[in-house]
């Protein structure tokens, strides 16, 4: 699946312009990068969320020379598949995952240990 | 940021009802699990690549008892971040 199929599938559902259906597509991805780059996370219920992990420099050698080389701090999108769509890829068969208050928690559900109570607001 | 904040974001931009805007953004994410659930890769230039990966089955345990329990094997989805995401620092 590409952007393409993305913005098809917008104009099937929504009853766009192709032309529309592009912006809302690149919309949705930019300002997930947006929000990412402004050390932001995004929580998107059912699908999961994106945050930003850091990685701290750590020393490193250079292969070839064995040189040690000073590997900086790194920051690194990271996606985190949600309840529901970690039952939809497991269960493929199931469209309704039946389970979901089973395990509820106050937050929803979503691994809880790393939800922040203000994600909800 | 949650999803609200992304329809806010296409209304304004696309120029559209927000009515119509969570419409919309529903069926960008509703489109991607769909294909997540058949197993599809999603690329997506610039932001980045899903793929559904399978994941071994595994023995865990049962910390307060010591006992063994099966880990069944599942899949999982793996994200690799696109041009655009990889200069953050």
């Amino acid at each position: 699946m590409t952007k393409a199929d993305l913005v098809e599938e917008v104009v099937r559902v929504s009853n766009v312009s192709k032309k529309h259906a592009e912006i809302i597509v690149n919309t949705v991805f930019s300002s997930i990068v947006d929000a990412l780059q402004h050390d932001d996370k995004i929580e998107l219920r059912g699908f999961g969320s994106f945050r930003v992990r850091r990685r701290r420099s750590r020393q490193g050698r250079n292969p070839k020379t064995g040189d040690r080389v000073e590997v900086p701090e790194k920051r690194i999108p990271y996606f985190k598949p949600g309840k529901e769509l970690k039952d939809l890829i497991n269960h493929q068969d199931d469209d309704t995952p039946s389970e979901d208050n089973q395990t509820a928690t106050p937050t929803g559900g979503e691994a809880p240990a790393y939800v922040d109570p203000e994600s909800n607001s | 940021m949650i999803k609200a904040d992304i329809i806010n974001k296409v209304a304004e931009e696309a120029k559209i009802t927000k009515v119509k805007a969570v419409e919309a953004v529903e069926a960008v994410f509703d489109a991607m699990k769909g294909a997540m659930q058949r197993g599809e890769r999603i690329e997506l230039r610039g932001f980045g690549v899903f793929q559904v990966k399978p994941r071994k089955k595994g023995i865990g345990r049962n910390p307060r008892t010591g006992r063994e329990v099966r880990i069944p094997p599942g899949k999982t989805i793996r994200f690799k971040p696109g041009k655009n995401l990889r200069s953050l620092s």
